[in-house]
């Protein structure tokens, strides 16, 4: 439904496409030439890769199915930490970094929309990060599928999860930064807006790791009735936030300065 | 071209703003015409950040009415205030990571203009940036930043622009560049909305200016400020001090009162200085002085400004 409303707006020209693209293109110029975030975005993919593959390769052949089948899942839910952990940081530091360096007050001068602003700040940290998770996931799939053992093979490579994985990396990341830039909009500090945005994006993570752990056998049905869930949850997410974009108090409000 | 009151591009009506416990300005009321450079002076604390944030829809007034290029005050308004308005905050913020065109041209995109590059080259010639266009910002001195926020607020071709401290920190020689970019803009019919602490900007710039400390307390051209607050008068010099003053300036048509200036010279007070100075002029001869100048007292902004805020300050003390 909102995102139906959302997609109107988007058309009868309350949301300007342009000044969104404005905005990513910025940040990401921005981000590029940022050494603490392109840091995070080298470290963190690489940690988060190494430790799975080696998870896999050692897991033991001779163990019960559901056994191997649990262990394929804890690793596949920990990989899913770098789209929720990356952008929650970015998004979390988003505004508050702008307000301590005093840059957002003339942007607020010009005719951005909230909305627009927060959209633009949103692709730009979910754009990156979708993009590192799926290359994180294909060099796994595929380190799986060239050298790991048959019946390893067999129970990681399974459609369900697979889609499970390819639909929940956007998601998440998705929900991850509008926690993130939600704390972002509300603190004074840029270094417990980290932390606090960190910790907001992991609910969601609990909710997979149900699948992830069998509690809730993965099938197509499921992973999709999930994704759903997670989209919903986005959805709602968007539309709690933008209306916390208070700009009276983001320019005077003491604190960030 | 002249600026006219009777096209007004800003009406301001008994606007206050009050934070939780803090008043920054109460009872504001003032227009401003098109084309018309306004200067918006006041000690530090006075309120003119936060009024210039309000006019800019920025903050919301706690009460009153204003109307910005045409648009009443208001939150529905607020995207197409900000189209035809442009501030220059009171610092710069510029993307330290980002080069001056990079900054530049975020805000043509924010602003979904065509030609950004025209506009950015023209705004960048204005502030005398060329030839800085591809630094990164963060390399930057104070003043050179200062210029790049002033080129941003040129981007959209403004209708009001509204400059919150433009020189302060600038050198002789960069203000003057400010200064002439003001005039310049005057001749095209923007309207200048400015706040400044060098008083002898304000008096050369302005067509109008406003002193406001928390309320407004006056406001008009600079001369007639001048003229409100003090008597008009005449100084003389002699070459040597006069025998009898008092019998030469005494009862003489047009001089209201006298007094010996302590560095030398006197001092008299004068309803029209055109009718008073050939009559003190023909005592003068008569008593045999040896005159060097008669001229009309000036009492300059700053005498104006620094009498009304220092009453202010006095009636705080009571
Ligand atoms: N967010 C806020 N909360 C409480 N008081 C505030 C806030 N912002 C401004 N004030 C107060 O409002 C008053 C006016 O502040 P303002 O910044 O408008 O002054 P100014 O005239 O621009 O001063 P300056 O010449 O120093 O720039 C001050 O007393 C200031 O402390
Ligand atoms: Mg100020």
């Amino acid at each position: 439904m909102s995102a139906i409303r959302a997609f109107q707006a988007v058309r009868s020209g309350r949301i300007d496409s342009h000044r969104v693209r404005a905005v990513l293109r910025k940040e990401v110029t921005d981000y590029r030439r940022n050494r603490f975030v392109l840091g995070t975005m080298t470290v963190l993919p690489i940690l988060f890769l190494v430790n799975p593959i080696i998870n896999i390769f050692t897991a033991p052949t001779t163990v019960s199915h559901t056994a191997l089948d649990a262990r394929v899942g804890s690793t596949m839910l920990f990989m899913l930490l770098v789209p929720v952990i990356l952008p929650a940081t970015i998004s979390a530091t988003s505004i508050v970094n702008e307000r301590e360096q005093g840059t957002l007050e003339p942007v607020l001068t010009t005719p951005v929309r909230s909305e627009e602003l927060l959209i633009g700040k949103a692709l730009a940290a979910l754009i990156p990060a979708v993009a590192i998770a799926y290359t994180m996931l294909g060099i796994f799939l595929l380190m799986v599928k060239l050298f790991a053992h048959q019946q390893v093979a067999d129970a990681t490579l399974e459609g369900p999860r697979i889609l499970a994985q390819v639909l929940f990396i956007p998601l998440l990341a998705g929900w991850a930064i509008w926690a993130g830039l939600a704390v972002s909009v509300r603190a004074n500090d840029v270094r417990v807006a980290q932390q606090l945005g960190t910790l907001a994006s992991l609910p969601p993570l609990a909710i997979t790791a149900l699948m992830a752990f069998n509690v809730i056998t993965p099938s197509f049905r499921v992973a999709v009735l999930f994704a759903v869930g997670l989209l919903l949850l986005d959805v709602m997410a968007y539309r709690l936030i933008a209306p916390m974009f208070d700009r009276e108090r983001l320019i005077t409000a003491r604190g960030a300065k | 071209m002249t600026a006219t009151m009777d096209d007004p591009v800003l009406v301001v009506d008994k606007l206050t703003k009050t934070f939780s416990s803090r008043t920054a300005y109460s009872d504001v009321t003032f227009s401003v015409g098109r084309g018309e450079v306004f200067g918006f002076l006041g000690p530090n604390g006075a309120g003119k950040t936060t009024t210039v944030r309000s006019l800019g829809t920025l903050i919301t007034p706690t009460s009153g009415k204003a109307t910005v290029a045409g648009l009443a005050l208001n939150a529905e308004n607020a995207v197409e205030i900000r189209k035809r308005i442009a501030i220059m905050t009171e610092a710069p913020g510029l993307y330290g990571r980002l080069s001056v065109t990079e900054n530049l041209k975020y805000f043509v995109g924010l602003y979904h203009l065509p030609d950004g590059e025209q506009r950015i080259k023209k705004a960048l010639e204005a502030v005398n940036l060329t030839d800085r266009a591809q630094d990164i910002c963060s390399s930057l001195s104070k003043g050179l930043r200062q210029r790049v926020g002033l080129a941003r607020t040129l981007l959209n071709d403004p209708e009001i622009l509204f400059l919150d401290e433009p020189t302060s920190g600038l050198d002789p020689v960069a203000a003057r560049g400010v200064h002439d970019l003001i005039t310049g803009l005057r001749d095209r019919g923007v309207t200048i909305f400015f706040t400044t602490h060098r008083l002898a900007e304000a008096e050369a710039l302005c067509d109008r200016v406003a002193i406001l400390n928390t309320t407004l307390r006056t406001i008009g051209r600079p001369s007639e400020l001048r003229e409100q607050l003090f008597n008009r008068g005449l100084v003389v010099i002699t070459a040597a001090p006069l025998a009898d003053p008092a019998r030469v300036f005494t009862g003489l048509p047009g001089v209201q009162s006298w007094e010996s200036d302590p560095t030398g010279g006197y001092r008299l007070a004068v309803s029209d200085p055109a009718v008073a100075a050939p009559e003190v002029v023909r005592a003068l001869v008569h008593a045999e002085a040896d005159v060097l100048s008669v001229g009309e007292s000036r009492h300059s902004l700053e005498d104006v400004y620094l009498e009304l805020v220092n009453e202010d300050v006095e009636a705080n003390q009571r």
